[in-house]
């Protein structure tokens, strides 16, 4: 059998599988009974949909071939971009909860931003997280009264 | 009419205090100076945004974040003109015609005709809200849990039917959006769900948080992996801002044409301002006489469907603030802005808050004129700031993201499920998933289950209900016929794939 959409075909599988854990995570959860519905038992159907729909989206696929309008090939991934920047900014939470303070925090965020392009120019990044970091701190702890130290060692 | 001079009244006293109308200005200018940035749209200014308006008092928040709405929505608009760059939804309409008149040296009467259908056009369906608000409300508040899950049921199939991508798709989003809304803490049995033992998720997950991820986020790692963006900015100094009378007079038709389908169009779910921007740039090249000045910078082409648009953007807030129901994605994090602010969403606000709806109507009256005085004086500095490569950009608006979202609950958790969200998002939309269904499903979400609930509590565990109460019963009518409509051509274009394919077979 040959996929004919494989954005279609890999849509599906995408919504089996987040299906399948929703009906397997409310698994826990009481259904009750339609009169009296437990917390399980809306999570449970709409679980079942997403299943449904998944088959039917997975199932179309192999039959059906993409429109010429519609883009049918996953491809051109932009890795890069999407690794750097999400990356970027788990640690950049972690180091906010670890109360590293604002600025150094902020200065992280943006050079780990500036490495998701494809030119990565050091002096410019440097330029900007620090412009950024200032404008931050005026505007939101001085301005807006967020309350965090600006470094580890102030409080 | 008496209640409706009273009710401005009331209104223009709220929205004219001095607090007020300095939050309206606010907005307005953020959320042009955002929206003018090219590849923001107003979704992604209003998630980023709206942890501002946190500080702020419910009302003035509410009039802020308006600003802010409609401001983007007009940025975008001075960005298709002076930039060929197609950019968010409606502002592809615009490009077509106001990019020609800018490259002619025309850019100033095409912004400026842009800023006065859009003024007018705001105006009109300002009144419009303000006249149509009341009578349906109090239509709404008659109705029970069964209407009520109904309506929301047409809304979501309404909003997945006429948006863009694949229906299955969209319905599934849907679905996988009703289960987003219900992570947190069970309305009734006090249950944690889906919270996978993080503390935070008990109050479930904001929808600035997944908004901003999925639209903000995934809209950068796009912008960022796409084709280097050539941008043709228009040079040199733009004079002759005022439009001639000449140019004032062709437009008569246009505005009020656009504005017509506009304030018609935006009421219904999933019909945004891009769809309604069609139709009128549509409409305009049929009635005019010479239909090839079209794409060669037509003025009409401009004025048209920029009316088409901001009215369009205004009458969406009908569903939003007498049902409690959004019909955009936009609207939605406005609402869910109100839930934040201790406002439950629906047709009793008009009655308990009527500070809020008034004044908000009123605002929205002087935000449009704020556009338009602000928007003529200031385009010197949004032709600087478009200038600005996208390069320095990305990072202050990272910036943005991850200081608004962290300051929601002071807590990483929020910023890790942004990064989450945007990770994800990104398969999604390599899998052509649309967001808009998924995030009014999110809101609509535990409101949904709540009325399915008391439906089912109400007529002892029969699911007939639904269509034995003849409201209820009409809006299922109607979500079966909508999907009938558009399922039917689906089918026999894939049964004639599968009859060309059969002999090729043999």
């Amino acid at each position: 059998m040959r996929i004919k959409n494989p954005q279609d075909f890999w849509c599906g599988v995408f919504f089996i599988a987040l299906g399948a854990l929703a009906i397997h995570t409310s698994r826990v959860y009481p259904i009750g009974s339609a009169l009296e519905m437990g917390p399980g038992y809306f999570p449970m159907w709409l679980g079942g949909i997403m299943v449904a729909f998944g088959l039917i989206i997975g199932g179309l696929s192999l039959r059906l071939q993409p429109d010429a309008i519609q883009r049918a090939e996953v491809k051109d991934w932009a890795f890069r971009p999407w690794i750097v920047l999400t990356a970027t900014l788990v640690v950049y939470a972690l180091l906010m909860d670890a109360g590293v303070g604002f600025v150094p925090s902020l200065m992280v965020l943006v050079s780990g931003c500036a490495l998701a392009h494809k030119d990565v120019r050091w002096r410019e990044t440097l330029l900007l997280s620090v412009l950024v970091t200032a404008a931050s701190v005026a505007i939101f702890l001085f301005g807006l009264g967020l309350p965090y130290r600006l470094f580890w060692w102030s409080d | 009419m008496h209640d409706l001079l009273q009710n401005l009244i009331l209104g223009f006293s709220v929205a004219l205090t001095l607090q007020n109308l300095m939050y309206c200005f606010i907005g307005v200018f953020l959320g042009t100076m955002i929206g003018v940035l090219p590849g923001i749209g107003p979704l992604a200014t209003m998630a980023m945004l709206l942890p501002l308006t946190f500080f702020l008092p419910p009302v003035s928040a509410i009039i802020m974040l308006a600003g802010i709405y409609y401001g983007s929505d007009y940025g975008g608009s001075t960005t298709a003109i002076l930039v060929n760059l197609p950019g968010e939804g409606s502002s592809v309409v615009t490009l077509l015609d106001g990019h020609p008149m800018a490259q002619q040296g025309r850019a100033g009467p095409a912004l400026a005709i842009a800023a006065i259908g859009s003024f007018f056009a705001g105006c009109v369906s300002t009144l419009l809200i303000a006249l149509v608000g009341p009578p349906l409300a109090s239509v709404a508040l008659n109705f029970g849990s069964p209407e009520y899950f109904s309506l929301m049921l047409m809304a979501l199939v309404c909003a997945s039917v006429v948006g863009s991508g694949s229906l299955l798709k969209s319905l599934a989003m849907v679905a996988a959006g009703l289960l987003i809304g219900i992570v947190g803490t069970d309305l009734s049995t006090g249950m944690s769900r889906f919270t996978f033992g993080v503390v935070e998720l008990s109050d479930g997950v904001g929808i600035a948080v997944v908004a901003m991820g999925v639209f903000g986020l995934t809209e950068i790692v796009k912008n960022l992996g796409g084709p280097h963006m050539t941008q043709t900015i228009v040079r040199g100094k733009i004079q002759g801002l005022m439009p001639k009378w000449q140019d004032l007079k062709t437009c008569f038709g246009p505005i009020f044409r656009g504005t017509s389908i506009g304030a018609l169009y935006g009421p219904l779910p999933g019909l945004g301002g891009t769809i309604s921007s069609f139709t009128s740039y549509m409409l305009e090249k049929k009635l005019a006489k010479d239909p090839s000045r079209f794409g060669n910078g037509a003025i009409e082409g401009v004025a048209g469907p920029e009316s088409a648009n901001n009215a369009c953007a205004q009458t969406t807030f009908v569903p939003m603030l007498t049902l409690g129901i959004p019909g955009s994605a936009s609207m939605a994090l406005m609402l869910g802005a109100m839930i934040i602010h201790g406002i439950t969403p629906g047709p009793q606000v008009m009655t308990s808050r009527p500070d809020l709806f008034w004044g908000l109507i009123a605002s929205m009256w002087i935000g449009n004129g704020m556009l338009l005085l602000l928007n003529l004086p200031l385009i010197g500095i949004w032709v600087k700031l478009l200038q600005v490569p996208y390069r320095l950009l990305f990072p202050i608006i990272m910036t943005m993201m991850g200081i608004g979202i962290y300051s929601l609950s002071n807590s990483g958790t929020d910023v890790l499920l942004m990064a989450l969200f945007g990770f994800v998002g990104y398969i999604l939309m390599k899998l052509g998933c649309p967001f808009p269904p998924l995030i009014l499903a999110m809101v609509l979400g535990p409101v949904m289950e709540e009325n399915l609930r008391r439906s089912m509590f109400l007529s002892e565990g029969d699911a007939t209900i639904f269509i034995t109460r003849p409201i209820s019963g009409a809006f299922i009518f109607a979500t079966v016929a909508l999907l009938i409509v558009f399922i039917v051509p689906a089918l026999r274009r894939y049964r004639r794939d599968i009859g060309n394919e059969a002999p090729q077979r043999g």
